[in-house]
């Protein structure tokens, strides 16, 4: 058994996430130190923290001052070369000949049968330069999809270290924290600046719905870069925080989450659990006119032959009680879904869930939804039958999200 | 730039029926053929000056279907029709006299002299063995007739489509299991039991002779990586068996004139059915736009639009080649790149000054195929060596000499020897240029063995390797089925798993080839079932 920080051979490397149990991400002395609560879980292999110091607040450090929250497990592959463009056209559903270089976008791939394989934001670092983020691991599947192509894809997990630094003064940290020009990126838009003799690539992105940007460096830059941010940081309130907050963020953003809000096609054992991208709200990313891309074939078809069984909602539901993984009845009799996360949204003051309906619910059916809560109260469940209201996503939407240049709060 | 109705890449004899099917449904066809000559490997071609051979050298299951679709016999190829049914008190030791003259005769050859022969179609009389031996091959051949008898509508028709059984499937699948109850208990029972069996096994539990179970073994894994003890190796045997000459099951003959007229024959047809035909005319591309063909373009650059794109070349081919991995799913370019298709077998063509002799083998057995595999046990130690990168030491072969026959084929009085040999593993270890010549010397020794002094006669010896075939016929790893014909690339699951009905993830591109179900030899069938779901298609 490998221990982390040995020298370890080039190969096996790139494969601690399978050699170390919970590896530390290039964080993490920064981040012990603030575990006051050691709360962690397993992200991919590394140990991320649930919380730091106290969920609540953290969650409020994303809503009125600014979070910060290590991305470095976030999987990452570099895809390089002049059919880059092309290679992604194939392996993603959006197109990628309209994502200009300094660009990002959130997009979805699939397998043959258009089953969903993951989500991710793809950034075009240059005309000929992607970086692909997503929840699971796919280099088989990226590297057999290159076929045919002038690329080369290589996994960069572990080379590149992230952090996302979200909330309203966010804009002002980078500032302060000397990164000039900043102000002027758009929503999704990225750029380079100078960091500690290298590079980071900033970018106006995030998974919170708020004001905010995400950062990567080579992984030996990682903790100048931390410092950096928390030292600018320090009068604009900036704080650390784990992923409890993050997730109640991210919801009432009215964002999903891989293997949380649907099950990926690699992951899935049980067949009714997978899903075509129509089916969890991705239908959008599906350019039929770019060209071949995996999935294309059985993706049309499935709409041409009405083939859609399910339906990705947003549910208001009433009361302030949190419906998580809550049956939805239709009637309040039949079994029509299950709200995958929910909660009581400070922001929304809405009692919010995502939930996947089997269709016609939640599509044609509108009416007369209902949501089961077990509310564990003292040793006994308080059945509540409560009404639920298909309503759009996000719950939350927030001006400073998008203003451009940003507010400085 | 050109237009045509349908296009079929790929001249060889499935492209020529498929073109020839879709030519008399009324469709425009044009047949491009990468070599200056169409027939693939049933093609004949000069080896020597004045000498010629053909890679394909016996007709053992031209599809009826076939002949009678595109009417051969009027274009040239005489295959007598009348049915040989041998009484079946009959049976039993027969002096040089065949049971039907029509078909050619198989031999088994031994290193004595003491040969056994195959009469008729398939062994209907066997001559050289004991009366016991007799018996038992007389009851284990009706049983691997009878079961191939109930394999044969599997092996001939569009495969059943699993994911959604229409009407036709249902009732195909409900006819052979009606076929297999119509055996009866038991013999149904033996027939779910031996059906995936080794050859090896199932030999030496029916019969004593070693010749005979020797030549069982060659049949059942002649064109395929397997030894006779190779788990599924009988399934090979089988898919012999549901072969036919003229319908009548197991039968195989050197038709008159030689293998050049069934090609001569099917281009004849195809022409009169109005089908073009250009060689020399190889395809780079073929043109994929918004998930369907329109197209090809050609080495020279020239494009030719068309309705369909029908491919009767290797699948991998096809698809990796041609088409190109970006227009297709990457899960469906695994499984096609999975298709295994390194071919191990070699061909060898003898120029001769005369007829060589073979003691022991008399005029008609000169005309029939000559098996060089004296035991089972001969076979697998064989097949040995080509698992791990080498080529046999001892090769087994089938021989013919096809210029007894096709008396063209060869100068006057000279004579071509025609040999199919295995094991010639396609990735050999040591490389074809430096292998090619021990191989050469090993068949030669092995033939010295069985027709003393044959070196002394040959002129002129071409050894093909599967390296060699695959540049020749641009068949990818040499392999003549165009993948390994095994249980895993069968039926539904050939040339790949979702996709065995002909048609393709591309719209308006069809697969054609030996790489289709039911696979290779000069059937037919992959091409008359293709041109069939062209022609249905409901586009």
């Amino acid at each position: 058994m490998k221990r982390p920080g040995k020298a370890v051979p080039a190969p096996a490397a790139a494969q601690l996430h399978f050699h170390v149990l919970r590896a530390g991400t290039p964080f993490q002395p920064r981040i012990d130190a603030l575990a006051k609560t050691q709360d962690w879980y397993d992200w991919a292999g590394y140990r991320a923290p649930r919380s730091l110091w106290d969920e609540e607040l953290e969650y409020f450090a994303i809503r009125s001052q600014a979070a910060l929250f290590d991305i470095s497990p976030m999987t990452k592959y570099r895809i390089e070369g002049p059919d880059a463009e092309a290679f992604c056209n194939k392996l993603t559903l959006r197109n990628v000949a309209k994502l200009k270089p300094g660009r990002v976008h959130y997009t979805a791939w699939c397998d043959d049968a258009g089953h969903v394989l993951d989500d991710g934001t793809l950034f075009r670092l240059s005309p000929t330069r992607f970086r692909l983020c997503s929840q699971e691991r796919h280099l088989p599947w990226l590297l057999d999809s290159a076929l045919g192509f002038d690329v080369a894809v290589e996994e960069e997990t572990e080379a590149v270290a992230g952090l996302a630094l979200q909330g309203p003064t966010s804009f002002a940290v980078l500032r302060e924290a000397g990164f000039a020009g900043v102000e002027r990126l758009n929503v999704f838009d990225l750029a380079e600046f100078e960091h500690d003799g290298g590079t980071a690539v900033v970018s106006r992105t995030g998974f919170t719905g708020d004001l905010g940007y995400e950062l990567f460096v080579p992984a030996e830059l990682a903790l100048s870069l931390w410092d950096r941010l928390m030292h600018a940081g320090e009068p604009r309130g900036i704080r650390a925080i784990g992923y409890t907050a993050l997730d109640r963020a991210r919801l009432e953003a009215g964002l999903i989450v891989a293997n949380a809000d649907f099950v990926t096609a690699e992951q899935a054992i049980r067949a009714d659990r997978l899903r075509l991208p129509d089916e969890i709200g991705l239908g959008f990313m599906v350019d039929p006119a770019k060209g071949h891309f995996n999935g294309r074939r059985a993706i049309l078809e499935a709409r041409r032959k009405k083939r859609l069984r399910h339906v990705l909602v947003g549910l208001e539901i009433d009361g302030n009680i949190p419906a998580e993984h809550a049956i939805v009845y239709h009637r309040k009799s039949q079994e029509v879904g299950l709200v995958s996360a929910a909660m009581w949204s400070p922001m929304a003051k809405r009692n919010i869930a995502v939930a996947s309906l089997e269709l016609p619910y939640g599509d044609t059916v509108l009416d007369d939804l209902w949501v089961e809560i077990y509310a564990m109260r003292e040793l006994k469940y308080e059945k509540l039958m409560k009404k639920a209201k298909v309503v759009p996503r996000p719950f939350v939407r927030l001006g400073r999200r998008t203003a451009t240049p940003p507010a400085d709060f | 730039m050109t237009s045509s109705d349908c296009i079929v890449v790929g001249g060889g004899h499935n492209g020529l029926v498929c073109a020839a099917m879709l030519a008399k449904s009324g469709r425009t066809v044009l047949v491009l053929e990468a070599s200056p000559e169409v027939g693939g490997c049933a093609r004949t071609e000069e080896f020597f000056p004045g000498f010629r051979a053909s890679t394909a050298h016996v007709l053992n299951r031209l599809s009826i279907d076939v002949v009678r679709a595109l009417e051969l016999e009027k274009h040239g190829l005489q295959i007598a029709l009348q049915t040989p049914t041998p009484s079946p008190l009959r049976g039993g030791v027969r002096g040089g006299g065949a049971t039907s003259p029509s078909f050619t005769p198989s031999v088994a050859l031994s290193p004595d002299g003491n040969h056994l022969v195959l009469h008729g179609a398939y062994g209907e009389a066997l001559s050289g063995a004991s009366a016991a031996e007799q018996a038992a091959w007389k009851g284990l051949r009706a049983q691997l007739l009878r079961y191939a008898g109930v394999l044969k509508p599997l092996l001939s028709r569009r495969p059943p489509d699993i994911a959604g059984l229409s009407f036709a499937d249902t009732l195909s699948l409900g006819t052979t299991a009606l076929a297999l109850k119509k055996l009866g208990r038991e013999d149904m029972r033996d027939f779910l039991r031996i059906l995936l069996m080794n050859v090896y096994d199932l030999a030496d539990e029916q019969l004593s002779d070693d010749r005979l179970k020797g030549f069982l073994a060659f049949d059942a894994v002649l064109g395929a990586h397997l030894g006779p003890r190779s788990p599924t190796s009988l399934l090979g045997l089988y898919y012999r068996l549901a072969g036919d000459v003229s319908g009548v099951a197991g039968a195989q003959v050197v038709p008159k004139g030689g293998m050049g007229v069934v090609i001569a024959a099917l281009r004849a047809s195809a022409e009169k059915a109005g089908v073009g035909i250009r060689a020399a005319a190889p395809v780079a591309r073929i043109v994929v736009e918004n998930g369907r063909a329109t197209g090809v373009v050609l080495a020279d650059g020239e494009e030719i639009r068309a309705q369909t794109v029908v491919s009767a070349i290797d699948p991998a081919a096809t698809f990796i080649e041609l088409v190109g991995a970006p227009h297709l799913d990457t899960g469906f370019v695994r499984k096609v790149k999975n298709i295994r298709r390194k071919g191990d077998a070699a061909k060898l063509h003898l120029a001769l000054d005369g007829v060589p002799e073979f003691p022991g083998v008399d005029a008609n057995g000169l005309r029939g195929r000559l098996v060089i595999a004296p035991s089972a046990d001969h076979v697998e130690r064989a097949f040995n060596p080509s698992k791990y990168g080498q080529f046999s030491p001892e090769p087994v072969m089938e021989i013919t000499l096809p210029s007894l026959a096709d008396p063209s084929l060869a100068p006057g009085g000279a004579c071509v020897l025609s040999a199919v040999v295995q094991y010639a593993p396609y990735a050999l270890k040591e490389g074809w240029e430096a292998g090619r010549p021990k191989l050469l010397a090993a068949i030669m020794a092995q033939l010295e063995a069985y027709a003393p002094a044959i070196g002394r006669l040959v002129r002129h010896a071409e050894l093909l390797t599967p390296a060699d075939i695959e540049a020749r016929y641009h068949m990818p790893g040499g392999h003549w089925h165009h993948g390994e014909l095994q249980a895993d690339q069968m039926l539904v699951s050939r040339p790949v798993a979702g996709w065995s009905g002909y048609d393709t993830p591309i719209d308006g591109l069809y697969l054609a080839g030996a790489g289709s179900h039911p696979g290779g030899g000069i059937s037919g069938l992959p091409g008359l079932n293709a041109a069939r779901r062209v022609t249905e298609a409901k586009r």
